[in-house]
């Protein structure tokens, strides 16, 4: 393979000191990995090369599958035995790929350190965070218990565990997803490593725990100078973090350069694809994604020529012929793998015409100003409250989980109204209570003009159709026992439709979420993750609902996935004159799809406006400090951006708060005079008015500022 | 998504010839079937049962001795041109009470195999998938016939059931095996029940009967399937117990129970009174083991058996793309 093996810059982009050691910390050269399997030979990675210095963060991005987290299981000697390995890894100079398991234990943990995505099975569930530590410094150092304690109890507290003196004996279970995740950085720091290999480190974790966890990366990375390879799909988080970008596809790195020639000068369709297909936190105009059709190939039977033929809209002829080597592409550490990098260079082929901007209609109901539309959808007051028993025969009460906690919210006709909040805040309670279609247990849910609360049983099934749910995940909620067609006439043979009106309404459904009608005859597992999420959609539009809620309907896709339904439903939301709720808790998508926007916070709406608002002058703290966490893929900008980190983790709903339920992790209480903060702690604020109509927050003390 | 783009169909919805032509269909039955004709075991057994079906009820036509007819030269001779699976002790036809048995056999054991699991899968569904009162009465119930000495029970009814027809004994013998499988249906019930795609269904106004019949009974219909096929064998044998109580079948009529039942007593010399029952039962089992399987891979999509097989010329494979909803295989017929 004639891969250009040529190394990146010494100097950081980050500006921060890099060693002028000449060995570089890690070195991967010609990194080829494939596996046997009954398909044939799987050719996970084809050729990786690249240096690491002290110091250096390189962000390793591409879709699932692409082979990025095959490549770091490589470097840490951690492939299962029927991977067939070739080519160089070398840790300061000591080449890895020869050694034994024995060898590479020692390696791993001391001067190689992982960070994983699951830090609950990288933990051993039966010793206590602080034994785990401990064992790690023993095994590498020479060093006595009570001084490998002190040390655990120091890392605890580098990497922001409160209280770590107590915490250090707490057991993997007793910590949250970010803490177990910052135990896991403190027991990777802890012999003091050369090089940290992070796989998608944040990715099971709420934005405003992830910029905690990067935030500890950044200061781990300074205390012990490590070299970090950071893994992710996430382009946002590698503008900031990132000194140098590697794009992975198929198996091979293709696109490679420091940090701001990726983001803006890219030189291949892919990473242009990429970014074309996020929806952008700073995006203050609405433009259509530009998605990226198709799946990636089949790594068993690659095609000849370009691995990214089948999906690029600036094939030619050669793509097919000639597989592309990475070349440089403009200044001399940035390198592109396509055949036509050099147009792209020149400018003779703009990058932005790489992808057709797809069409999307304007909304009619768009043109009659918002009050005067009627209301699809208003809840007032709304609550629900689990019961905590305990005992398993005689259940006794013990206390009460307060999920949803006193809710308001109006959806007007022909408007997206996005709901965000972290994991656990009650939005799906929320959703639940509202697709019952039954009376809540306090408040009021009015559905098109109708109070849920006084349905007969045959009105509540008429109106079902008028209300219309798709899922998060898309294989979870389609039977996988049916096939699709069967699936789409489900609704409608429920409503008694004719069998020949059935068969023409499943055709025409498939049509409009972009399948073909020959698809009806399949199982859902036999389609990709997007094209099932349409099925879902097209489920959904079967009986011709006014009013659909969307719960993280993008959330379980790939990027340049999601781009593509994010259209559709905004075509389709034109065309047939919908409304959505659109329940969410990345708020760039929120930003792009949404008209209103209300932000919840344990139970309750703290923040709710027009999107303008809400994103241009946020007013409650949660929603600066959730704006603040969202990384923009932009590396300039994020650089600038100061972070509002919140501390701690969301309460427990069982356990709120008196006063403002946000007071014990809002950064603006703490710079209160007394008797300000005693407000805070002793009134609960309710929503209220500001400046602007239709802007309103629950906080004593809103005021805007500027966090995008 | 996972590394194997295999069984992925291209994003943009490709036109690739599909096996199974251009027909759309909006319901599974069709598919389910076609599925199942595409297994060949599968259709080897249907046509087995079928095949014994007409040798039972056409047979003993063919066949010079009925079964009730004696043979005084003949007692106890083995296999033999007049008498294809030899005498009894008493001079019967072998073959024709093999047949006669058969009849009442095949119909004991089918319909009353189907009968058992059909209402434990009913009771156990209807139990998890209600909950509250419907699952409080019907766990009684359960528990109930779990705790009733069947054989006591049994006894008690004797008398009342004597001389009624001997169909009588299939809703017997399906009364006293359905508990277990109605508890584990149950159970499975319960944790479909709170799958997003049942509340899906739910929330676009499918009722409750409707969707335990398409989404929560399908999707345990490998559990059924087996048990079924179980049953039919279980029922078979069982019918001869319950001669002991003087209903089902009495002498002289008899069945593959009664037959076996009576062969193994002269297993040692007569080998042949006990053989061909043997066989038949054997042979029916296989049969119905043979569709159960068939069923079982028809209406699981994930089974590689049941898929329709791609004919495609190989100039036109085009690796490139992950069109393929599976390997490529081509038929040979
Ligand atoms: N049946 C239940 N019994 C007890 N507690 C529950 C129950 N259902 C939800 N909860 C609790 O209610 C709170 C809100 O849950 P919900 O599922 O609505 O969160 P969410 O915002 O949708 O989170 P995510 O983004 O992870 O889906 C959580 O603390 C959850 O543990
Ligand atoms: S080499 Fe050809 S197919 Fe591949 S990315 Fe470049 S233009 Fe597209
Ligand atoms: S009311 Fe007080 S504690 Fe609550 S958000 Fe406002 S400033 Fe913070
Ligand atoms: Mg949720």
């Amino acid at each position: 393979m004639s891969q250009s093996s040529e190394s990146f810059p010494l100097q950081s982009q980050n500006g921060r000191a890099v060693s002028l050691n000449d060995t570089p910390a890690l070195e991967v050269a010609d990194l080829e990995i494939s596996f046997p399997s009954e398909a044939g030979v799987v050719s996970a990675v084809r050729g990786v090369n690249y240096q690491l210095r002290r110091g250096e963060v390189l962000g390793i991005v591409g879709e699932s599958g692409s082979g990025k987290s095959v490549t770091a299981m490589a470097v840490l000697g951690l492939l299962p035995e029927t991977a067939q390995v070739t080519g160089s890894v070398r840790l300061g100079g000591r080449e890895l790929l020869n050694l034994g398991d024995k060898e590479m234990s020692k390696i791993r943990g001391r001067e190689l350190a992982m960070v994983f995505q699951d830090p609950l099975s990288a933990l051993t569930p039966v010793f206590t965070i602080g034994s785990q530590i401990i064992e790690a410094l023993q095994v590498h150092q020479d060093i006595s218990k009570a001084d490998a304690r002190k040390r655990a109890v120091e890392l605890l507290d580098l990497v922001g565990i409160p209280d770590p003196q107590r915490r250090v004996d707490n057991f993997p279970h007793e910590f949250s997803g970010g803490m177990r995740q910052r135990a896991m950085i403190a027991q990777a720091i802890a012999n003091d490593p050369a090089v940290i290999i992070a796989d998608e480190p944040t990715t099971a974790l709420d934005v405003t725990i992830q910029a905690q966890i990067l935030d500890v990366l950044k200061t781990a990375k300074d205390v012990t100078g490590a070299a970090i390879v950071m893994i992710t799909h996430d382009l946002g988080v590698v503008a900031g973090f990132a000194d140098r970008v590697m794009v992975m596809y198929a198996g091979r790195p293709v696109e490679t350069g420091v940090v701001e020639d990726i983001y803006y000068e890219p030189r291949m369709p892919y990473t242009i694809g990429l970014l074309g297909s996020i929806p952008r936190l700073d995006d203050t105009e609405r433009k259509a994604l530009t998605p990226i059709d198709g799946n990636p190939p089949n790594l068993s039977a690659l095609p000849v020529g370009c691995p990214f033929q089948a999906r690029c809209p600036i094939v030619v002829d050669v793509c097919r012929q000639v597989e592309p080597v990475l070349e440089r592409a403009g200044s001399d550490v940035h390198h592109s793998a396509c055949h036509r990098a050099g147009e792209l260079v020149t400018g003779s082929l703009p990058v932005d015409e790489v992808y057709p901007v797809p069409e999307i209609p304007e909304a009619r109901a768009a043109r009659i100003p918002r009050d005067q539309r009627p209301a699809v959808l208003e809840i007032t007051n709304l609550h629900k409250h689990f019961p905590l028993t305990r005992g398993a025969l005689a259940k006794r009460k013990v206390g009460e989980v307060r999920a949803v906690d006193g809710i308001d919210l109006e959806i007007r006709a022909g408007e997206t109204v996005g709901l965000v909040g972290e994991s656990g805040c009650g939005k799906t309670t929320t959703l639940m209570q509202l697709l019952e279609l039954v009376s809540p247990e306090q408040g009021k849910i009015v559905v098109l003009g109708k109070d849920t609360a006084n349905l007969h049983q045959n009105e509540r099934r008429e109106l079902r159709r008028d209300l219309q749910v798709v899922f998060q995940d898309p294989m979870a909620s389609l039977d996988p026992r049916m096939p699709v067609g069967a699936i789409l006439a489900e609704p409608l043979r429920s409503f008694g439709r004719k069998k020949a009106e059935v068969f023409a309404r499943v055709t025409e459904l498939l049509k409009l979420v972009g399948l073909e009608p020959e698809h009806a005859n399949r199982f859902p597992a036999e389609f990709s993750g997007g094209q099932r999420q349409r099925i879902g959609i097209a489920r959904a539009l079967a009986l011709e609902p006014k009013v659909v809620i969307l719960d993280e309907p993008v959330s379980a896709l790939d990027v340049s996935i999601q781009a593509g339904v994010l259209n559709l439903l905004e075509e389709l939301k034109a065309k047939l004159d919908l409304s959505y709720l659109f329940v969410a808790h990345d708020l760039s998508v929120v930003r792009h799809t949404s008209d209103r926007v209300a932000v919840m916070y344990l139970g309750r709406i703290v923040e709710v406006g027009d999107v303008a608002q809400i994103f241009d002058a946020p007013s409650h703290p949660y929603t600066q400090a959730l704006l603040s966490a969202i990384p923009v893929p932009d590396p300039r900008k994020e650089r600038e951006r100061a972070r509002i980190l919140l501390e701690g983790d969301l309460p427990s709903p069982t356990n709120i708060p008196s006063g403002c339920r946000f007071r014990n992790r809002c950064p603006k209480f703490q710079t209160l005079a007394e008797g300000d903060q005693a407000r805070c702690i002793g009134e609960d604020p309710s929503l209220h008015g500001l400046d602007e109509p239709g802007h309103e927050a629950a906080c004593h003390f809103a005021g805007a500022l500027s966090v995008v | 998504m996972s590394l194997n783009a295999n069984a992925l169909v291209d994003e943009a919805g490709s036109t690739d010839p599909i096996g199974d032509g251009p027909q759309v269909s909006t319901g599974r039955g069709r598919l389910v079937l076609k599925r199942f004709l595409r297994n060949r075991a599968a259709t080897i057994g249907l046509v087995i049962v079928v095949l014994m079906f007409l040798s039972a009820f056409v047979g003993p036509d063919i066949d010079q001795w009925k079964y009730t007819d004696i043979d005084f030269e003949n007692f106890q001779t083995p296999p033999s041109g007049a008498h294809w699976f030899g005498t009894t002790q008493t001079g019967q036809d072998m073959f024709a009470l093999c047949m006669r048995g058969l009849q009442k056999s095949l119909i004991i054991g089918l319909v009353g195999g189907v009968l058992t699991t059909a209402f434990a899968a009913l009771v156990g569904a209807c139990a998890g998938y209600y909950g509250r009162w419907a699952d409080r009465i019907l766990s009684w119930f359960i528990d109930l016939f779990l705790v009733l000495p069947s054989f006591l029970m049994l006894s008690i009814l004797s008398p009342w059931f004597r001389g009624k027809t001997w169909m009588i004994l299939i809703p017997l013998l399906a009364a006293f095996a359905w508990m277990i499988t109605a508890r584990i249906v149950r159970a499975q019930a319960m944790s479909l029940k709170n799958r997003e795609f049942v509340s899906a269904a739910r929330f676009m106004g499918v009722p409750g009967w409707r969707i335990i019949l398409r989404h929560i009974l399908p999707n345990i219909a490998s559990l059924l399937i087996i048990d079924a096929v179980l049953n039919v064998a279980a029922t078979i044998l069982g019918e001869v117990n319950l001669s002991f109580f003087g209903f089902g079948v009495q002498a002289p009529d008899v069945s593959l129970g009664t037959l076996i039942d009576t062969g193994q007593q002269d297993i040692g010399s007569y080998q042949w009174l006990l053989v061909f029952p043997m066989a038949c039962l054997v042979v029916l089992l296989l049969a119905v083991n043979m569709i159960g399987d068939g069923l079982r891979d028809a209406l699981d999509p994930n089974a590689q058996g049941a898929k329709s097989k791609v004919r495609r010329p190989k100039a036109e494979r085009r690796d490139s793309t992950p069109v393929l909803t599976e390997p490529v295989t081509v038929e040979v017929d």
